[in-house]
């Protein structure tokens, strides 16, 4: 379980972000909704441990994100948070299943070679394990992107405006696949956007 | 799968560039390699040869020359001194042994060096096979001259007369092989040995010959007895300034230092090789710098990579380290290969090298080699260090959100 409480975080340059406290249960999915400009991003960087706020705390299964070494930190997110992010973003020197297997070494995670391909299976993208990422599709990229998020089975699922760059059809199929994965992986799912579409598949809303 | 492998694959995925890094590292290595290895292998030679021998008397002319000639057995003789000058010189009380050299025929180009038993004293030189040479005409083999010339105890060869090539045979006598020496590691594994009597005899035999403008000028040699250089060990250092002078000043000789002529020779070679040095190392700044851009030009590329790998749970140190690991690959693999390359350039040198007697070889290894390797090492480490140092600067979230 995730809660925030009193979190505020003051940039550099003067922008003042108040956010307002939050509390998701297991398994829970939400849409994070807000106007671009709102703070969106910077709530799901808090929440994912890359932005230290200026105020408040962040606890995920009982662990207040803060209090952690930035190294413990890193580690903590690798094992526990998934992130898919607008563009995929895979590492292009390596192939499909390297990119997955990247994921566990690099949260200190033993490979688990039959569930990365059972992932990949699952998303229907289990003939690509071999191919690099600038052989597949944006589609196909953004499939491989939400396995990665799921190999280390992690508590929370944060996916950043998905379906921005999508056309009907394919947001449609992102959302679906985002909301099974993350039940049939037993996580909780942040989906942030400001995507009119996303609204129908989930009814939890926090608003900025 | 580990931080080895994304190296390497990263590696492998700009290929150019790493080639292009590992050649220069690998040039810059190979070239200071040889460089270290010729000059080693050189200077202990020098040194070896010119162990036990203090003084080199002979014909007057340049004493560079004198001394590779009689002790190096590399250039031409200056000339011819008298042999009862010589004798003379023997007898000086300062002299503790002399050894007396007649030169003039190869075989196969392997100097033929008449001479007495003082030389294997002077050399401390043992038989492997057989005996020393006795009686005119009977050789002593070099290890090295048995190797490669395959001939064994009892077999004959001619001689030929010059210092090199085999133009003109003394079809007229033969050699006899009578013994093999032991693997000296100096000079004398190259020469084949007999009795200054066996080398006048050989040139006596070119009198019937019918060379007759060759053949007057050696009669005369010969009728005077002449040898080609004398050998000195002194009794004790003090002779150091008064014998060398005594030669030159009160005889028709020339009296030459290895030890100083080989330093004259070193310091003249030296401005070669210091000059060679430097523009290797130019060539390894020059790999340093280029290992430098590729990798910080890549790393606004791999920002991106760095950022994802971030947050999939790497701390800093982590990819500091694999930004720092590829830089210091390419420089090792670069290093092994230069010092490959240096090594096997050095031996193709001494297969084509025509002087039998300075041969090079690249399969010895020296203790400066390491400090190649270190050196490569570092090079890589400090190419590398102020990419890795952009990790704590990238920002992951911006970058992730930014488009690339």
């Amino acid at each position: 379980m995730i809660k925030i409480s009193s979190l505020a975080h003051v940039y550099d340059k003067g922008r003042n972000l108040k956010f307002p406290c939050w509390e998701i249960a297991d398994m829970e999915q939400w849409l994070l909704l807000g106007a671009s400009g709102s703070g969106k991003s910077t709530l799901l960087n808090i929440i994912s441990g890359l932005l230290k706020p200026s105020q408040g705390e962040v606890l995920i299964n009982g662990t207040d994100l803060y209090t952690l070494s930035a190294k413990e930190r890193d580690r903590f997110r690798g094992r526990h948070i998934g992130i898919i992010f607008q563009r995929p973003h895979l590492i292009r020197s390596l192939d499909v299943l390297d990119n997955l297997e990247l994921a566990a070494v690099m949260a200190g995670l033993p490979i688990d070679h039959e569930r990365n391909l059972s992932l990949l299976a699952d998303l229907g993208i289990a003939e690509l394990a071999k191919n690099y990422p600038d052989e597949l599709s944006q589609g196909q990229l953004q499939r491989v992107s939400v396995a990665r998020a799921l190999v280390n089975k992690p508590d929370l699922l944060i996916a950043d405006e998905p379906t921005s760059s999508l056309d009907d059809e394919n947001a449609n199929q992102v959302i679906q696949m985002l909301t099974t994965q993350a039940k049939d992986n037993g996580a909780a799912l942040i989906i942030a956007t400001h995507d009119g579409r996303v609204r129908d598949h989930i009814t939890k809303t926090y608003l900025l | 799968m580990n931080i080895f492998k994304i190296s390497t694959k990263n590696l492998i995925r700009n290929k150019l560039t790493t080639i292009l890094n590992i050649i220069l590292v690998a040039f810059g290595v190979g070239i200071l390699s040889i460089l270290f290895l010729a000059s080693t292998q050189i200077s202990n030679k020098l040194e070896k040869n010119a162990k036990d021998i203090d003084l080199v008397v002979g014909a007057k002319g340049s004493p560079l020359q004198l001394i590779l000639s009689s002790v190096y057995h590399i250039d031409y003789p200056t000339g011819n001194i008298p042999a009862k000058d010589a004798y003379k010189l023997m007898q000086n009380p300062m002299v503790k042994r002399a050894v007396p050299l007649a030169l003039g025929d190869n075989y196969n180009g392997y100097r033929i060096v008449g001479t007495d038993s003082n030389f294997s004293n002077l050399y401390g030189l043992s038989i492997q096979n057989g005996s020393f040479w006795h009686k005119d005409l009977e050789v002593t083999l070099g290890s090295t001259v048995a190797l490669t010339t395959k001939l064994k105890i009892g077999d004959s060869f001619f001689g030929a007369h010059g210092l090199t090539g085999n133009g003109d045979v003394h079809k007229q006598h033969a050699y006899q092989v009578k013994g093999i020496l032991k693997p000296q590691g100096n000079i004398t594994d190259n020469l084949i040995l007999t009795n200054i009597g066996s080398v006048y005899k050989m040139h006596e035999g070119k009198h019937t010959e019918g060379h007759i403008h060759a053949a007057a000028e050696e009669a005369k040699e010969i009728n005077d007895k002449q040898i080609t250089a004398l050998l000195i060990q002194y009794k004790s250092p003090m002779s150091v300034i008064l014998f060398p002078r005594m030669v030159n000043q009160s005889t028709n000789m020339q009296a030459a230092s290895p030890a100083m002529e080989s330093a004259r020779l070193f310091s003249l070679i030296g401005v070669g090789i210091d000059t060679l040095q430097w523009f290797a190392i130019f060539i390894m700044g020059i790999a340093a710098l280029s290992i430098f851009i590729s990798l910080y030009n890549a790393m606004k590329e791999r920002k991106y990579d760095l950022a994802i790998m971030r947050c999939l749970g790497a701390s800093k140190s982590k990819l500091f380290f694999l930004v720092m690991f590829e830089g210091v690959l390419v420089t090792f693999i670069g290093t092994c290969l230069g010092l490959l390359v240096g090594h096997t350039a050095l031996e193709v040198i001494g297969i084509y090298q025509e002087s039998s007697q300075a041969k090079l070889t690249g399969l010895t290894a020296i203790p400066q080699e390491i400090y190649l390797i270190w050196i490569g090492l570092f090079i890589g480490t400090l190419a590398s260090l102020i990419p890795a140092m952009q990790i704590y600067k990238v920002d992951i979230a911006q970058t992730l959100i930014k488009d690339r």
